[in-house]
């Protein structure tokens, strides 16, 4: 009877732990959100879509700049980065299964989805500021293809594995060659899958800055040159936070909103796109 | 075959040509295809070598000007042109070890929650809701350390921390000092709500797979859920928690801006208290690469660089032999 309640006891104990670890991570979720909607609200103007990021000491201004540098810089990366992975993913389903090539990839691109994104940034410098002299946003969206590419990848192979082979061998049968096989037939399958890792890859990279610090850098004014330094989001908030200017201050809180909401956003579309696609 | 019975020779003949050529035109196609794939996947393994070359390359005048002092000597100093990577590097390894010990206990107490606890209508929006702390992009993490979570936690958290665990002996000097709210201790607290959902969910999934059969039979002798997890379920899926905290490591050890923003930048380490503003080897590389003169300055923050990617490297490829043994071995055998 004693060793009965004891066990008992235990058992409460943990599973109360247990509950209280996992009110742990809802309350920072919570505490985090809370604060980011509060302050972002606050912070919340017109002004931010139209005007330039101000100076330290000037009133106003806003982050149109910074908006139109991330997004050219998110939508470069993810259009370089996803044909790629995708190829990859391809061709480690498809083709190199289970040769060398194909299982050294795979354990490579697992071993690039976990690096550090500040050494990709790093990576980039190396090859192509330094040798070309000049921060750009080319160097910066380069970096951050190479951040999608390992997301697509795997994705778009595990979901490729997931097509049941009787629709291969039916393409097949009607005389497809393989590549109209895997475009027409196998990728469509694929297909919801496949966005949600792009989706998940946008989302990933659209709040990356240790990888734009060296290679995009930063810009104060209006610019869509991708072959010249340019602003972007992460990099202004960055600024602006470690800044003791209330004005700069605030803007990077209406930024963190901005970032905060998309990615999110990106995550919940992806999620709700890909089950809805997959009951259907 | 019926239909080509019917048609005329020469209609036949012009099939029979077109579908030659077509074939033709198809395997050409197809190769090409095949080898696009194949080379594309062949630019990944380019690219990891790419990274440690280029590393190496550009990392090489520091590595040869202080060889393996780099790796013990303390004095950080641009204008001296001295540098010695202990400070950095211990930062790095403070901050991880203090998320670890906060985040692995706290993600077993999560993916336990989520497999045997939960009713089964929450557990999907409860893990939705963990996998969004991931999601949360680490520089919102850092402003939100630096201007709100700093000052509650100086404020509150460290006076009581000094009150009680700075009482005891031996580790008790780890909590003394000016309470700043930022430092080396509140960068490993964020570090570790960053890196609980990664943990969490592999635990979950590792969880997940332990054969219900197995459960089952431990419930069926009377065994209490607790029982269940720590008798059954933990033994059963012992490498894939390993490897999940390790892939959790993994992920401290690269982490940028956020340790960037509440750190604390500072190249000199004065005491052994956590309280201490510290540097880490990504936020020495956030703070100073920017404006490192060319030469020495910018060669000694590159191999910082190629060292922390190393490391990186060593504790993932841990971390995958342990999840690979999950998947071959302890999965399967019950």
């Amino acid at each position: 009877m004693q060793l009965h309640s004891k066990r008992k006891l235990v058992n409460k104990i943990a599973l109360s732990l247990s509950l209280g670890a996992m009110l742990f991570g809802l309350f920072w979720l919570a505490w985090i959100l809370f604060t980011v909607l509060e302050s972002g609200i606050l912070a919340f103007s017109v002004d931010l879509f139209t005007q330039m990021t101000p100076t330290v000491g000037v009133q106003g201004g806003g982050l149109a700049n910074a908006i139109a540098g991330s997004g050219l810089l998110v939508a470069a990366g993810a259009l370089i980065g996803s044909p790629l992975g995708i190829l990859v993913g391809i061709y480690l389903a498809e083709y190199g299964q289970s040769t060398l090539l194909g299982k050294l990839t795979r354990y490579v691109n697992d071993l690039l989805l976990s690096a550090p994104s500040i050494v990709i940034g790093l990576f980039v410098y190396a090859v192509v500021v330094a040798k070309t002299g000049q921060f750009s946003g080319w160097a910066g969206a380069l970096a951050l293809a190479l951040i999608v590419i390992p997301v697509v990848v795997r994705t778009t192979e595990s979901m490729l594995l997931l097509v049941p082979n009787s629709l291969r061998e039916a393409a097949y049968a009607l005389g497809a060659p393989k590549r109209t096989v895997i475009l027409w037939v196998t990728l469509r399958a694929a297909k919801a899958g496949v966005v949600t890792g792009i989706l998940l890859s946008v989302a990933r990279i659209a709040g990356e800055t240790a990888p734009l610090l060296f290679t995009a850098l930063s810009n104060q004014f209006w610019s869509l040159d991708m072959s010249h330094p340019i602003a972007n989001l992460p990099k202004v908030i960055y600024e602006f936070a470690m800044n003791g200017d209330p004005n700069l201050q605030r803007l990077a809180w209406a930024g963190v909103l901005l970032i905060t909401l998309g990615v999110l956003a990106l995550n919940i579309v992806a999620r709700v796109f890909f089950r809805q696609q997959h009951s259907n | 075959m019926g239909v080509g019975e019917l048609n005329s020779p020469l209609q036949k003949g012009i099939t029979s040509k077109d579908e030659k050529l077509g074939r033709a035109r198809h395997d050409v196609l197809d190769i090409v295809f095949a080898w696009l794939t194949r080379s594309v996947a062949f630019l990944v393994l380019v690219i990891l070598a790419g990274i440690l070359v280029s590393l190496c390359v550009a990392a090489w005048p520091s590595i040869k000007e202080f060889g393996l002092n780099f790796l013990i000597t303390t004095e950080w100093n641009p204008p001296m042109q001295k540098f010695g990577a202990v400070v950095p590097i211990y930062g790095t390894l403070v901050t991880s070890a203090i998320a670890l010990f906060i985040a692995v206990p706290v993600s077993f107490g999560i993916a336990l929650f989520l497999t045997e606890l939960a009713p089964v209508w929450m557990r999907r929006p409860l893990g939705v809701a963990i996998e969004l702390l991931a999601a949360i992009p680490s520089i919102v993490y850092g402003m939100w350390g630096l201007l709100v979570f700093a000052p509650i936690f100086a404020d509150k958290v460290q006076p009581a921390l000094t009150a009680t665990l700075g009482k005891l002996p031996l580790i008790g000097a780890l909590f003394q000092g000016p309470a700043m709210g930022i430092g080396l201790l509140s960068a490993g607290v964020i570090l570790a709500i960053m890196i609980i959902p990664f943990i969490a969910s592999v635990m979950r999934d590792v969880f997940a797979v332990t054969p219900v059969m197995v459960k089952e039979s431990a419930y069926g002798l009377g065994c209490t859920t607790w029982e269940v997890v720590w008798n059954v379920v933990l033994p059963h899926s012992k490498a894939g928690v390993v490897g999940g905290v390790i892939l959790g490591l993994g992920r401290a050890l690269g982490e940028t801006m956020a340790i960037t923003f509440v750190i604390g930048n500072t190249n000199f380490l004065s005491s052994a208290s956590l309280y201490m503003p510290g540097n880490s080897i990504t936020s020495a590389l956030a703070n100073e690469f920017g404006e490192a003169s060319p030469g020495l300055h910018t060669s000694a923050l590159m191999e910082l660089g190629l060292l922390l990617f190393v490391i990186t490297l060593i504790v993932l490829m841990l971390s995958k032999l342990f999840l690979a043994r999950l998947a071959k071995g302890e999965g399967t055998k019950s």
